[in-house]
């Protein structure tokens, strides 16, 4: 026993080590989860006119994707929002994060528009309210209007399957 | 060669010094694109200074709030400019980012049941150490007595003596 000691200390501290080595720094835990998704009014792109406020979302099961046109990973993650908005998944709603360059508009009518509405948050004010830290983030968001989930990074088939698919059965739709 | 080497660098170096000396210096104003304005009120920069740099950047993450070149971090430092500005206090500063970012944004985490083993930890530690310190001692002072039998301390003095004697 006692000559396997510094061998099982050796695993133990091995195993905390590579557990750590498969962690994504990125995976912050969101003090939001639970809580009522800040308030907000902000313009959509294409019409200035009008004003979207997640209130407006109220009695629906929603998701606010956080993108921006010059984020490549949003690009990727693209796809599969569209096939989302095709299948009759909940709404998606995009926020348009310090897109200085004005592009949301026209990139959308290139590449197809998943979204319902795109509010824009020129100066990045919205985000920090929700903790964006960077694109893309999803939110769930409740009838209620309390944000369920968190994602951080492209959502794609098995993030949404692993993720997004049981919190969904729990909320029920 | 030493000489040869070192006229080459003068040379090269030469119209480097005559331009530096040439050029006229940058207009300030918004011409100038470094370091931007820094907020009016000295006293509001050097508190936002004090409290960012014990705040963590979330885009990189390793570096503080207050050292970060990121987009975030300057939003971040605007925001928290302004809150100063309308008379909030750090606390308050904090509150407002833990909010949002949760107690991930603090590099010195609060004190509260799942940061324990975080702040405890070490004295832990050094309490098991201690213990297998003491362990050990004790363990070593049982296994070896005190006992030296007479014939050899005899022996040993009878060698002693023989050795002073020569």
């Amino acid at each position: 026993m006692k000559r396997w000691l510094p061998l099982l200390v050796f695993l133990i501290l091995a195993g905390f080590l590579a557990k750590g080595l498969f962690l994504n720094p990125r995976e912050v835990p969101s003090p939001l989860i639970g809580k009522a998704a800040p308030a907000f009014s902000l313009p959509v792109v294409g019409n200035a006119e009008a004003a979207f406020t997640p209130e407006s979302m109220r009695g629906q099961v929603w998701l606010l994707n956080v993108w921006a046109p010059w984020c490549v990973a949003c690009r990727q993650e693209h796809a599969f929002l569209m096939q989302l908005a095709r299948s009759g998944a909940p709404p998606i709603v995009g926020l348009n994060w310090k897109d200085k360059s004005r592009e949301a508009d026209a990139l959308l009518a290139r590449t197809g528009n998943p979204y319902r509405a795109v509010p824009d948050d020129l100066d990045g004010r919205v985000g920090i309210d929700y903790g964006v830290t960077g694109t893309p983030e999803t939110y769930l968001i409740d009838r209620d209007g309390i944000v369920r989930l968190k994602h951080v990074g492209p959502i794609d088939e098995s993030a949404w399957n692993k993720k997004f698919e049981p919190k969904l059965k729990e909320i029920g739709t | 060669m030493k000489n040869w080497l070192l006229a080459i660098l003068l040379a090269w170096a030469l119209p480097a010094l005559a331009l530096d000396t040439l050029t006229p210096a940058p207009p300030a104003g918004p011409a100038a694109r470094e370091a931007p304005p820094t907020a009016a009120d000295p006293e509001i920069e050097q508190r936002l200074v004090k409290l960012a740099t014990d705040l963590r950047c979330l885009v990189c993450q390793n570096e503080s709030l207050a050292g970060s070149h990121s987009e975030l971090a300057e939003d971040l430092r605007r925001e928290i400019r302004d809150q100063m500005r309308q008379g909030k206090d750090d606390n308050e500063v904090i509150a407002y980012l833990t909010e949002r970012y949760g107690d991930f944004v603090l590099y010195r985490p609060p004190f509260k049941p799942v940061t324990w083993l975080l702040w405890l930890g070490p004295l832990l530690f050094l309490g098991i150490g201690l213990a297998i310190w003491y362990v050990v001692l004790r363990r070593r002072r049982a296994a070896a007595p005190d006992t030296v039998d007479a014939s050899a301390l005899a022996a040993a003095a009878r060698i002693l003596e023989e050795k002073s004697d020569k």
